[in-house]
């Protein structure tokens, strides 16, 4: 009983990080003292935050590494922006459209994790990796050729080439390479929010159901967990399926925010960018995510004096970090130092599911 | 003919990939790390290159051979630096610390290179009888274009492959690196210095991707700080596809990767070339989920 209670207090503890850091943010904006460059980049960081933690439901929790999750994202943006553009006159009023089409969107990537986690869940360890990442080039590719347009007589799709045989009051909404252009800039700030508390709520509520423990008690032994009963196959799709359906939706998010929208966006490196979040933040810990998915959104940002050379302080930054905690003689030598400066040790980190 | 000539390009590309997988198929084998940074080492041995033949305007086999060295070194100092502190570290903090030298080093010639496109000399011409220099012979009544690139570029593979399988087969080294990639502790146990050992992975693994990639950008002439990323991925799926771990494999999943990719471009779509090669790789890990010459090991309770 006293360990349900802590983790519930720890995950309401969560809950009011973020809500705290939505009331300082709404403040400090409605009082104008928020740089124009961070107001920008309020809805990114809300988006990189829901894809951190729905990448930690697969790589901390399920521990199988992904590293195509950007493709979800993909997914997520294209079929939720194209909706919201089909959208537009059936329902007139934006927050309600944004949430529908983020619907839609997760629907979609959530087909796309089914489809993806059939043949990709029967892998192991950095095989699975692989065939992730080659996943995540696929849908790349297929959205970068991918053409979508209306017209009176309904949606017309094609991959590769323009579509022949339009109307004249035809309407394009995926453009191939050139993706989607136009969009009208429905995201805000609050949906970000709202969907940072749904995704953290969605994800706690698996993780301490009966269905998490049987995830977490895969990735700590699967052959044990195969013994006692455990379905292995549904409960790993469980996971990756869901993670799959909020990185649809953050990507719906994330595509409304901008006024185009293009495919190669979504490429290896922004998987990697919120794999190192993930990492950063601690495998299966949420509100490491959270605090790692925004700090290390803003830290490009905040390095702007060191202008040309961010990127490379940002490099090395994430060097030191892993070489920091993950070195013992550097790990005991730091707990040296604590010793001396606070005379007791660090409590052994408990309940973190690593 | 045009197929012959396909083939031919294709079996060029897949080489440079052989090469490239190389370093990624002896870096895993023996370290269990995914080496992302691999990629990015290409990149850096094409501009030693290309800057010590256009600026210093030495000849190009001395390029390429200081470009082997600078690479060489530049391997051995980012697994000392990078990697050797993190040997007991779980293999995602390992992974991640490979992206970040990535980022640094693509970041790194950014500032010192800049962005501008270089556009790489081309090595490989020869005098013909009449004394004109050409970049490629023609067969077959002209039917048949093989530039020296490709011959060059082939040869070079064929030549690494028969070394590198003499050198782990037949050598003392090469016997040590066999025995610390089965096996780690137990060839500590035999007195081989696995650090060392793991060290010269790294070195072979670095001084062959300045090979690649003077002989990816001869092909494809256009040198950014970015060149290497693509290169760097394609490279490892094909080592993936063979078999990681294999160095037949390497050069097995290396040529079928260019091959497959080059008659993608040709006869289905220049522009989804990338994902036939990428659902091939998934369809043949499906049937054989260790490579086509990886080892199946199977799982104890």
């Amino acid at each position: 009983m006293k360990k349900l209670n802590h983790v519930s207090r720890r995950n309401f503890l969560t809950y009011a990080l973020v809500l705290l850091a939505y009331a300082v943010l709404q403040f400090l904006s409605v009082q104008g003292s928020l740089s124009y460059s961070l107001t920008g980049m309020l809805v990114p960081i809300c988006v990189y935050v829901v894809m951190a933690i729905s990448l930690n439901l697969t790589v901390g929790v399920l521990g199988e590494l992904s590293l195509g999750h950007a493709g979800f994202m993909s997914v997520g943006a294209f079929m939720g922006t194209a909706a919201a553009m089909l959208l537009e006159n059936a329902i007139p009023s934006d927050p309600l459209r944004l949430a529908v089409s983020m619907v839609i969107g997760a629907a979609f990537a959530a087909l796309a994790g089914v489809i993806i986690g059939i043949p990709v869940l029967r892998l192991n360890g950095d095989y699975l990796a692989i065939v992730t990442l080659a996943f995540g080039e696929i849908i790349k590719t297929i959205f970068n050729n991918l053409y979508l347009a209306v017209d009176s007589n309904g949606l017309h799709v094609s991959l590769l080439g323009n579509i022949q045989g339009l109307d004249t009051d035809a309407r394009e909404i995926i453009g191939g390479p050139m993706g989607i252009g136009s969009i009208s800039r429905i995201s805000s700030f609050t949906a970000g929010i709202i969907l940072v508390l749904l995704t953290l709520m969605v994800v706690f509520n698996l993780v301490n159901s009966r269905a998490g423990r049987a995830i977490m008690a895969i990735r700590d032994n699967s052959i044990a967990a195969e013994s006692v009963g455990i379905n292995i196959t549904k409960y790993k799709m469980m996971a990756f399926v869901t993670s799959a359906a909020l990185a649809g939706a953050a990507g719906t998010l994330f595509a409304m925010n901008y006024s185009t929208i293009t495919a190669n966006k979504f490429d290896f490196n922004t998987s990697i960018l919120v794999l190192v979040f993930v990492v950063l933040g601690g495998l299966g810990n949420m509100q490491g995510s959270i605090i790692a998915a925004a700090a290390l959104t803003i830290l490009p940002e905040a390095l702007r004096e060191f202008a040309d050379y961010r990127m490379l302080v940002y490099a090395i930054v994430l060097i030191l970090v892993m070489l920091v905690t993950n070195n013992p003689t550097i790990r005991m030598f730091l707990d040296q130092v604590r010793v001396r400066l606070i005379g007791r040790k660090k409590k052994e980190d408990f309940n973190d599911a690593v | 003919m045009t197929f012959l000539n396909y083939l031919i390009s294709g079996i060029s590309l897949g080489s440079v990939y052989a090469i490239i997988a190389l370093g990624y198929t002896m870096v895993y084998g023996i370290a269990k790390m995914l080496n992302f940074a691999h990629g990015d080492v290409i990149m850096v041995g094409s501009y030693i290159c290309f800057y010590a033949v256009t600026s210093f305007e030495l000849p190009p086999l001395v390029g390429v051979i200081i470009s082997v060295i600078l690479c060489t070194v530049l391997g051995i100092v980012i697994e000392r630096l990078a990697y050797k502190p993190l040997r007991q570290a779980p293999s995602l903090a390992v992974l991640i610390t490979a992206i970040g030298v990535s980022y640094f080093l693509q970041n790194a010639a950014l500032l010192l290179w800049s962005s501008n496109i270089k556009m790489f000399p081309s090595f490989f011409k020869f005098a013909d009888e009449n004394g004109e220099l050409q970049s490629g012979v023609t067969l077959a009544g002209g039917q048949l274009n093989i530039s020296y690139v490709t011959i060059v570029t082939i040869v070079s593979c064929i030549i690494i492959m028969v070394a590198l399988t003499w050198f782990t087969g037949k050598t003392k080294m090469g016997k040590a690196m066999r025995a610390v990639s089965e096996d780690k502790g137990a060839a500590q146990l035999m007195g081989i210095n696995v650090n060392a050992t793991i060290s010269l992975t790294f070195a072979i693994g670095s001084g062959l991707a300045a090979v690649a990639g003077v002989l990816l950008c001869s092909a494809y002439p256009t040198l950014v700080p970015t060149t290497g990323s693509m290169p760097g991925i394609k490279a490892f799926t094909a080592a993936v596809f063979g078999g990681i771990g294999s160095i037949p494999g390497a050069l097995l999943g290396g040529l079928l990767l260019g091959v497959i990719q080059i008659f993608t471009q040709a006869y289905i779509s220049q522009q989804l070339a990338d994902a036939v090669v990428f659902a091939v790789l998934i369809i043949v890990l499906l049937g054989k989920p260790a490579g086509l010459l990886g080892k199946q090991i199977r799982e104890k309770v």
